[in-house]
């Protein structure tokens, strides 16, 4: 216990401090929301989706979810380099509770800068259909959170350097964030398409957020859940046996 | 005496260059055991087999009565280590460095808080505990790691060139301070230097390490004895030769470098 403890407390100490990664990390979000909100607000909405912002908020609450843990599970190639790693790894505390304290460190992270996003989404005029679902969706953010850094974790961990940092960001975050639903709907994809977008965990997430915010999801709440505990139990399993394999 | 460090045929391989080739020797409980080798000999290998870092390619080792590679968490109970390379967390204070420390140690608040304060004031840090580390020069980061490995008391203390970028002063005092806690608290103590003096004073044994290879133990007397010289120093230099090791700027490179001059050896 008090290891995952000591463990979620750094990770966090290490964000509250770098006052760049929190600022720096919300510029992406920011832009999406503002760029797409208005550029494409009126198209959405004169083919009869609605209103772009309510749909828009969601997936980019989503996106800073997705982006923001597995940044912060990629830090495991940091700490090898700055060679803090090593002095976590001959402690005598298993590698297990090791991996899930900076885990739930990471969507703790992932977890504020979600509501942050949210609270900015505001600012154009998003409006949450009823605000006491505010608590069911930060457990679903901190859900969210630990997949993705559970899985930016289990990447690390095989990765010596950050020379693969590019081909994580461009060949699996970024799919995973288009093919999520985030920015358009899926409804209209062609099939194949929506076969994959069934494969990608961050839509569910997605989902879910829509369902409690603006009541407008194409799964069900229970789907949802389902699959994202599933989910996160995998890639728990297998980002905490690799971890616990590393050698430095 | 018993051993409280058995090692057997030891042979840790990177790709199909040989960095420890089938090293074999003991430690016995109590002991401050030094281990000597031109750059690139295999000591900071060696010692991360021994806690649990890197896995051997073949051969034994057996620590305070525990295989690494089999029961890792009982090893690691039973050693502290200061490491070659940096390994503090930059972006915390030097207290919060060692306050993690000791609670990943699972050393009780009181006795942690207590020996912090000791260990700060003793490597003269105590006045700057609330810094962040990145805001330390290299000397006050090694004295903050020193202190780190010395906050909870293990059955065996790795040092890997402890003494690297520190001043006379805070060098004796470290020694004067470990060798009292070898005393008092009947710790092993197991470490690397590229000092001489160091070595031969300090040491009650000493390994001699060199590509890979144990090429001689015994105390400094032993050794000087042995190459009929009258320094460790000069015992070092026959044992292991003139020739400057290459140097790399990181170990890919050292290793390429080292595998072109054996392959141009054997041409
Ligand atoms: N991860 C690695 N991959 C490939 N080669 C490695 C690796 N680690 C070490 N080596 C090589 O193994 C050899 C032994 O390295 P080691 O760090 O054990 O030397 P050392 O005796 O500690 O030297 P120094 O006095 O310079 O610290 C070197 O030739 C080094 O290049
Ligand atoms: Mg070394």
């Amino acid at each position: 216990m008090k290891t995952i403890y000591i463990m979620w407390l750094r990770e966090l100490k290490r964000y509250l401090r770098s006052k760049s990664r929190i600022v720096g990390s919300l510029g992406q979000p920011v832009l999406f929301l503002l760029a797409l909100g208005y550029g494409l607000g009126s198209t959405f909405q004169k083919a009869g989706q609605g209103n772009y912002i309510d749909f828009l908020a969601p997936g980019i609450v989503g996106m800073t979810i997705i982006f923001t843990s597995i940044f912060s599970g990629i830090q495991v190639i940091w700490d090898r380099q700055f060679g803090f790693l090593k002095e976590t790894m001959v402690a005598p505390v298993s590698r297990f509770n090791i991996m899930i304290g900076r885990t739930l460190g990471g969507a703790t992270i992932a977890t504020i800068q979600g509501i942050i996003v949210f609270c900015l989404a505001l600012i154009p005029g998003f409006r949450p259909q009823n605000w006491f679902m505010i608590f069911p969706l930060i457990l679903i953010m901190l859900l969210v959170g630990t997949m993705f850094t559970a899985l930016g974790t289990a990447i690390a961990s095989q990765l010596e350097d950050m020379q693969g940092f590019q081909l994580i960001m461009n060949f699996l975050v970024m799919p995973l964030f288009f093919l999520s639903g985030a920015i358009f709907p899926l409804s209209g994809l062609p099939p194949v398409l929506v076969l994959i977008t069934k494969f990608d965990p961050l839509s569910y997430g997605i989902d879910a957020f829509r369902i409690l915010l603006s009541n407008s999801g194409v799964y069900s709440l229970t789907l949802d859940i389902s699959v994202l505990v599933i989910i996160t139990l995998i890639f728990l399993s297998v980002g905490s046996y690799l971890f616990s394999k590393v050698q430095i | 005496m018993s051993n409280i460090i058995e090692v057997k045929n030891l042979k840790k391989q990177f790709g199909d260059f040989t960095a420890v080739n089938d090293i074999s020797f003991e430690v016995k409980a109590g002991e401050i055991f030094a281990f000597l080798g031109p750059n690139g000999a295999g000591k900071s290998t060696t010692i991360k087999m021994l806690t649990t870092l890197l896995s051997p390619t073949s051969g034994s080792i057996i620590l305070n009565n525990n295989n690494p590679v089999e029961n890792p968490n009982a090893v690691r109970h039973s050693f502290g280590i200061v490491f070659q390379d940096p390994s503090l967390d930059d972006e915390l204070t030097a207290w919060e460095n060692l306050e993690f420390h000791g609670v990943l140690y699972n050393i009780e608040k009181g006795l942690r808080r207590k020996r912090i304060e000791e260990l700060m004031k003793f490597v003269e840090l105590w006045d700057r505990k609330n810094s962040l580390v990145k805001e330390f020069s290299g000397g006050m980061k090694r004295r903050l790691e020193i202190a780190r490995g010395l906050l909870h008391h293990p059955k065996i203390l790795f040092l890997d060139e402890p003494t690297i970028g520190l001043d006379p002063q805070t060098r004796n005092h470290m020694w004067t301070y470990l060798e009292e806690l070898n005393k008092s608290e009947g710790i092993t103590i197991f470490f690397t230097t590229h000092y001489m003096e160091e070595a031969s004073k300090i040491a009650k044994r000493i390994a001699i390490i060199d590509h890979g290879k144990i090429i001689a133990t015994g105390t400094s007397e032993e050794l000087q004895i042995k190459t009929e010289t009258s320094s460790l120093e000069e015992a070092f230099l026959k044992l292991t030769g003139n020739v400057i090791r290459e140097e790399g700027a990181n170990a890919t490179d050292k290793l390429r470098a080292h595998r072109q001059w054996r392959g141009g050896g054997k041409r």
